[in-house]
């Protein structure tokens, strides 16, 4: 038998498949195979290095060596000058700084100091589709020790003292609202969790599931045993095939393993999933819209309360999670609650997983602790800003909030932002350099608001209409002081009257872009001129 | 006939109605759900027709008019409109001659705005069917829609 000498990790996630990273991977399996070398070097799929829009991504261990942007063309030469000469192709390599995504989550200590994983600590070194790779990495250990030698109250007090919080957006305390659902009688209870990730620009949950669908199921089957659920849903956006497929065969290795089912871990705990696939609606990544479609009918939120955690699936007790929420379970039960707490902030623990996109250098998703200031985000992990200076970041998606350049010491959590009246939410960080408008691109986010209202209630639905049509004056060169003024109070009015989350989040979108940048929004009313000749006039004045 | 071999796969639960609506617009030559698939899901699931249509028309996933083989999805959500997907979108539009929302008189492409794809690390982006296309360029798309065009995908 012979010895493997290397590895070769190559990330398969959807932003790699697009570059061509099968075609590269085939290529790879060929030459080696060609040079009789398959039995020494070992080619490992994985998810998401974190790299983003640099091709295809390879690392190399344990020389830890990462290729981007590689082609078939280049699959020869790292062959031979590296696995074979022990040479790195130069021109391939990472020139990111050190301290950047893929490189920090690396075994050595100075670097784990930099990127703290939690989330993401087996995502792009383990083989997603390989149970067993998880199981090496403790992977169900948690869950084995949660269901033998904890009481279902043990494991919410532990959830509890971590301090956890949804990292979907709104932040409630994770413990606090299994809490609510563990004593009811009412059953069945359900666990739910919440995949339909579709705030513009998010996409950790994708890459979660992708890189590390496991942890997920394990973090799932430790939320339902503390709530008494014996059934539980992954409700993930119809767009996500990968993640569909990948989560889809995890499900039924763990099945296979007895780590699904029925008296689990020899226990009297019987637990299963499914999942359900979504169909391209926003708003049902609102719980109890998610909850309506989950049942078959169109996506429109419920009034609450009843709130799910006491009426949600069928009218049964029903916890929904985020994705990212759920991922962080399986660590804490193992760690302890004092050790994620030693992570993050007092009152936001953890860690925290960005997806920091638009204009910077390396683009891309980085898990850092709590706390964290957005200049570090941009210029540490994300190379600094491209194609001109700093203007702002939409924080938070289109839901979130624009933060300038005065606000890029604030420390990124729910309550540092909160006392900035700003969000975390999803974690998405759009960077705008001094080239882009203000005016196009509120008008760009109330036209998704307008496009993504259910309909339901008509603060929403009027007024995102309103809204847009307003932002869509100014941005024509046609706008007037009124409209501007109209738009603030009706988004406000809007953020106190709308149902749900969608109708109550233009207002702070619309109250940050004015307050920062007043003097550009009135240059397209007063002036009728966008100094970045970017809005269309329709044959006013340009720059 | 299909439809038919569709629905005999499911338990008649309304929670399937998604689920059903999905299957029977991707067994679609045209991708879309006519009104008669709409009728006999009803039928089949016990539910008045106005809830199945409802739930039909609430998702952007779901078309009740018929699309062209191809159905292109281009993403204009902020971190793609940031990126510029504006032109990529008049390009679009003159590569086929169509509006947004509207098919080629051949029934090869139909256009369509998606919101986010989840893809924004390689912005701009779109969607043609399964595949995503990213970091997308005149000089790109324009290769690309020659691809489909000429059948070599």
């Amino acid at each position: 038998m012979s010895l493997i000498t290397k590895y070769v990790l190559i990330s398969i996630d959807e932003d790699t498949l697009i570059a061509g990273a099968r075609k590269v991977e085939s290529e790879l399996n060929r030459i080696l195979a060609e040079q009789g070398l398959s039995g020494e070097i070992m080619v490992v799929e994985t998810g998401t290095m974190g790299i983003m829009g640099k091709g295809v991504v390879m690392l190399i261990q344990p020389d830890d060596v990462t290729y981007v942007n590689v082609t078939p063309e280049d699959v020869r030469e790292i062959v031979s000058e590296h696995l074979l000469k022990g040479r790195p192709v130069k021109r391939l390599q990472f020139t990111g700084k050190v301290d950047q995504s893929v490189i920090s989550f690396r075994e050595t200590a100075q670097e784990l100091k930099k990127q703290n994983r939690v989330v993401l600590a087996n995502s792009g070194l383990i083989d997603p589709e390989s149970i067993d790779e998880y199981i090496a990495v403790n992977g169900y250990e948690a869950l084995g020790k949660a269901l033998t030698a904890h009481k279902p109250e043990e494991i919410i007090d532990m959830v509890k003292t971590s301090g956890l919080r949804g990292r979907g957006g709104a932040g409630f305390p994770t413990g606090l609202k299994w809490s609510f659902t563990a004593p009811l009688k009412n059953t069945p209870k359900y666990i739910v969790c919440n995949a339909d990730e579709g705030e513009p620009g998010t996409f950790k949950d994708r890459l979660i599931m992708e890189g590390d669908p496991h942890k997920l199921i394990e973090g799932m089957a430790i939320a339902a045993y503390a709530i008494g659920a014996e059934k539980g849903f992954i409700y993930i956006r119809g767009e996500y095939s990968l993640s569909i497929s990948r989560t889809q065969k995890a499900i039924e290795d763990a099945r296979a393993y007895g780590l699904l089912g029925k008296n689990i871990f020899g226990t009297s705990f019987s637990f299963d999933l499914e999942i359900k696939k979504g169909a391209g609606a926003y708003v049902c990544g609102e719980e109890t819209a998610l909850i309506n479609s989950l049942e078959g009918g169109r996506g429109n939120p419920r009034v609450k309360p009843p709130f799910p955690g006491v009426k949600g699936l069928w009218q049964q007790p029903t916890v929904v999670n985020n994705v990212e929420t759920l991922s962080n379970i399986p660590s804490i039960i193992l760690n302890g609650p004092d050790w994620f707490k030693s992570i993050g902030t007092e009152k936001s623990t953890g860690t925290k997983v960005y997806t920091i996109l638009g204009h910077v250098n390396n683009p891309g998703l980085i898990e850092v602790e709590m706390g964290t200031t957005l200049r570090d985000i941009i210029y540490k992990y994300a190379g600094g800003v491209k194609g001109g200076k700093f203007k702002c970041a939409l924080v938070g998606g289109a839901a979130g909030a624009f933060l300038n350049e005065e606000m890029l010491d604030v420390r990124m959590d729910y309550d540092h932002l909160g006392e900035y009246k700003a969000v975390l939410g999803s974690g998405a960080i759009l960077v705008m350099n001094e080239e882009s408008c203000i005016v196009d691109m509120l008008r760009n986010i109330l036209f998704f608001f307008k496009h993504e209202s259910c309909g339901k209630c008509s603060p929403c639905r009027i007024g995102t209409a309103q809204l847009y049509s307003l932002a869509d004056k100014i941005y024509s060169g046609k706008g007037s002081d009124e409209d501007l003024e109209q738009m603030l109070t009706l988004s406000e009015a809007m953020s106190t009257t709308a149902l749900c989350a969608l109708g109550q989040s233009p207002y702070l979108v619309i109250h940050t872009a004015v307050r920062f940048f007043q003097d550009e929004i009135e240059e397209h009313i007063r002036r009728k001129v966008c100094m970045k000749d970017i809005c269309r006039m329709n044959g006013a004045e340009r720059r | 006939m299909k439809r038919k071999e569709i629905l005999r796969k499911y338990e008649a639960k309304p929670d399937n109605l998604l689920y059903i609506l999905h299957d029977i617009q991707d067994a679609s030559p045209y991708n879309y759900v006519t009104e008669e698939d709409m009728e006999e899901i009803a039928d089949f699931l016990g539910l008045p027709y106005s809830k199945v249509y409802g739930t039909a028309t609430f998702y952007s996933m779901i078309s009740q008019k018929p699309r062209g083989k191809h159905v292109i999805r281009l993403c204009d959500s902020p971190p793609c409109h940031l990126m510029g997907s504006e032109s990529i979108l008049d390009i679009l539009k003159e590569e086929l001659g169509i509006d947004v929302g509207q098919t080629t008189p051949d029934m090869l492409f139909t256009l369509e705005i998606t919101s986010c794809l989840g893809v924004c690390g390689v912005a701009p982006a779109m969607m043609i069917d399964e595949e995503v296309f990213g970091n997308l360029t005149p000089k790109k798309l324009r290769k690309i829609i020659k691809d489909y065009r000429e059948g070599n995908v």
